[in-house]
């Protein structure tokens, strides 16, 4: 090795990052990470986005990689910095997003000695990452970084973290690049041509089919969601969605139910209860879609289509199981169809589809319309109409927003909603709409929060004008923690234990306190206008939408009830029902 | 709708891992984060060259927690293979234990005669006391140490069961 071949660890990273394809990263210094934000100063490949607060880092890097498909990049301090990642982290993991999180690490010879700003990172995120690693010796840097990107984004995607020891990266070695990586982490993608032969045989053969796709079609890619298309158009069969897999079948495709689940249509939730095949592509059979299990989809055959085994028979016992990549599945599987000239069952599917226009036909998702206050649905409704010619991409906080958002707007595309669905973290969209904008600078980027969940990670309106990334806030402010209110009310008898908050923050100034602009409007008659000055300004924009404080989302499963067991509306009787408890699980 | 109870078996799992820092507790941290149970773990380097080390778990549960088990093993990225030896046919399954037993006069007699009997070694002798070492199948270890109760049992240290499959095939 000569000298010319050393570098310092700090250079080390930033060209294995560079080599990984980086372009941004969303970060926070610190004193552990010095020496690395020094090199980063001295370059200009990669731009670094200076966040208010490490978990809206971790969000942006989310939103950054679920609306590009490429892996999200994090760096952060040892200590307090790293330890703020871990609900983004937790996040990522639930939601299968893959992100490399850098984290500073006190001096090798410190760890261990409760040294300044030193926390035990790679223990406290082992569970909510889907690998981390400590580097202790500067020549395994490179291999260490690109391994760590080959992690995250491989097989069912996630967060790896990766802690960086300061000595480490001020110590000089070698540098080894990105191809010349040897890893034994090879999951498989390729799903077994004998279970797809089956699976062929199984859904030619369906008289009530029904075909349910979630994340794992989004993150799978493009290709995925264009086969996942074309699979539904080539038989016909009614299709649902997760709230991760919106957007991975065209919404205004007729043959797409809408969302299914405790807060899904009642035409996805019956026709999942009734179907007699099931044919689960990339969703996880997730307790707030499956309702209660034992009445779950109870006369069907079910096929799973998965990349991670554990997804298999962990919720849900099914009948065909083929691991692998949803693309290279569902590929796979038209081939094998086109093969054999397998015919789907016309006369029984057209029976099926009269009893599904049926359920379609009561209008699940309707609401009272009011001249008076601003229902949330008809802003959600309004926002959409308006937004929609701009192919707009949509996060949201966590909450009753989060569900209308979900139930009223239509995705044409995958890769534009971003939500988080298996954590329900609140205080996401902000952040995460933030590294949507950034890989997105001219594409129109809305962020539907509520208004307590908005100010989980307020702080960063200030990294919005400081990077000149116009966000558009749109809060439906009902003055309640509207999902635990509605909850309270129709579970807990009415008593609103905490749910209330009697001081919020003026909006409008407080966008002007941080260089953001406030709109501000309670009456239906001004919102289009709101909407439409939203999108004409070019910075940041807050709106204020004062709704109506006691609408609840509707339908609803109640927990511990079955999906043919909906509450339709205040008017559905059926609400007053206590929710089961199975197996002595409390049911959440 | 009553469900059918479904059976808890006991299973024996060989895992081979990176030896790395931190893969034991990867694999614990599964454990008690899913409230897998664990009756029983040992661990150790088997192959210096390639760095691998054998994790040998023996676990109970449904034939379905059993299958996520796993598969969820599988999931972490140092681990290379997962057998469920309970399964895949026959295997030998040992484990040592070292048991103090304190006594005088007639139970000294019977303490020795029953390690006789399992043909546990003694390893040491004072004039009040003896240290076995009893290898063997788990419930033979179990036998053993339940017999030396009465004899003046004092203290009992098991290394868990290590297992490996019948034939010429590696794992």
């Amino acid at each position: 090795m000569t000298q010319q071949d050393t570098l310092t660890g700090a250079e080390i990273l930033l060209k294995a990052l560079v080599d990984q394809g980086v372009e941004v990263i969303f970060g926070y210094p610190g004193g552990a990470v010095l020496p690395i934000y020094d090199e980063l100063f001295k370059q200009n490949r990669l731009r670094h986005i200076l966040v208010r607060h490490e978990q809206a880092a971790v969000h942006a890097a989310e939103g950054y990689a679920r609306s590009t498909g490429k892996v999200g990049c994090v760096l952060v301090t040892s200590g307090p910095g790293a330890t703020n990642t871990v609900t983004g982290l937790a996040d990522a993991l639930c939601d299968s997003i893959p992100l490399v999180c850098l984290t500073g690490q006190v001096p090798t010879n410190l760890i261990g000695n409760d040294a300044f700003q030193e926390a035990d990172i790679t223990g406290i995120t082992r569970p909510c990452t889907k690998h981390n690693y400590l580097v202790k010796d500067v020549n395994n840097l490179a291999k260490t970084i690109h391994e760590a990107f080959h992690v995250a984004r491989s097989g069912r995607p996630g967060p790896v973290l990766v802690d960086l020891p300061k000595d480490v990266v001020q110590a000089k070695g070698e540098y080894s690049a990105a191809a010349k990586l040897k890893t034994k982490y090879k999951p498989q993608v390729k799903g077994d041509l004998k279970a797809i032969e089956k699976a062929v045989e199984i859904i030619a053969a369906a008289k009530r089919p029904i075909v349910y796709a979630g994340g794992g079609v989004v993150n799978s890619g493009p290709a995925a969601c264009q086969l996942l298309t074309q699979f539904v158009r080539m038989t016909g069969f009614p299709c649902t969605l997760t709230l991760m897999g919106l957007g991975a079948l065209p919404g205004s495709d007729p043959l797409f139910l809408g969302m299914l689940g405790m807060h899904g249509t009642v035409e996805a939730n019956m026709a999942m209860h009734d179907c007699d095949v099931m044919i689960n592509v990339g969703a996880r059979f997730d307790d707030r879609v499956t309702g209660r299990l034992n009445a779950f989809a109870p006369h069907s055959t079910k096929i799973h289509i998965d990349v991670d085994p554990s997804s298999i028979n962990k919720n849900v016992a099914v009948d065909l199981a083929i691991v692998g990549d949803a693309a290279h599945v569902l590929e796979d599987l038209i081939k094998v169809w086109k093969a054999k000239q397998a015919r789907v069952d016309a006369k029984a599917l057209n029976k099926w589809w009269t009893q599904i226009n049926a359920w379609q036909s009561m209008d699940c998702l309707r609401f009272e319309k009011s001249s008076k206050l601003i229902k949330p649905q008809y802003a959600i409704r309004r926002l959409y109409e308006l937004t929609k010619d701009r192919n707009p991409y949509i996060c949201t906080e966590v909450g009753q927003h989060q569900m209308w958002a979900a139930q009223h707007l239509k995705f044409e595309q995958p890769n534009h909603w971003m939500t988080s669905g298996g954590l329900g973290t609140m205080g996401y969209g902000l952040p995460s709409a933030m590294g949507v904008q950034v890989a997105h600078p001219d594409a129109l980027v809305i962020d539907i929060a509520g208004e307590a969940s908005i100010q989980m990670n307020i702080q960063e309106l200030a990294t919005l004008c400081q990077h000149r990334l116009p966000v558009k806030i749109f809060i439906l402010n009902n003055q309640y923690l509207g999902m635990v209110r509605q909850w309270q009310e129709l579970i807990h008898g009415g008593r609103y234990s905490e749910s209330h908050m009697d001081v919020h923050p003026d909006f409008v100034k407080l966008a002007d306190a941080y260089g953001a602009v406030g709109l501000r409007t309670d009456k239906p008659s001004e919102l289009d206008d709101l909407i439409r000055e939203m999108i004409a300004v070019d910075r940041p924009v807050i709106c204020d939408v004062r709704t109506d404080a006691s609408e609840n989302c509707y339908p609803m499963i109640m927990p511990g009830m079955a999906h043919n067991e909906m509450v339709l509306g205040p008017e559905d009787r059926s609400a007053d029902k206590p929710g089961s408890e199975e197996d002595g699980m409390v049911l959440v | 709708m009553t469900k059918p109870v479904e059976e808890i078996a006991r299973h024996t799992i060989a895992v081979l891992v990176d030896n790395e820092a931190g893969v034991l507790a990867r694999v614990i941290g599964l454990f008690s984060g899913r409230g897998y149970n664990i009756d029983s773990l040992t661990v150790a380097e088997v192959d210096p060259r390639e760095n691998l080390s054998r994790i040998t778990v023996v676990t109970s549960g449904t034939r379905m927690i059993v299958e996520q088990i796993k598969n969820q093993l599988r999931r972490l990225v140092p681990v290379h293979k997962v057998s469920d030896l309970t399964l895949e046919g026959p295997h030998v399954a040992r484990e040592l234990a070292l048991v103090k037993v304190a006594c005088t006069g007639d139970k000294r007699m019977e303490s020795v005669q029953i390690a006789g009997i399992f043909r546990a070694r003694t390893v040491d002798a004072t004039n009040e006391s003896f240290i076995f070492e009893v290898v063997g199948a788990t419930d033979k270890v179990d036998a053993f140490i339940k017999l030396m109760e009465p004899l003046g049992l004092v203290e009992v240290s098991r290394t868990g069961a290590v297992a490996i499959a019948r034939g010429g095939n590696p794992l």
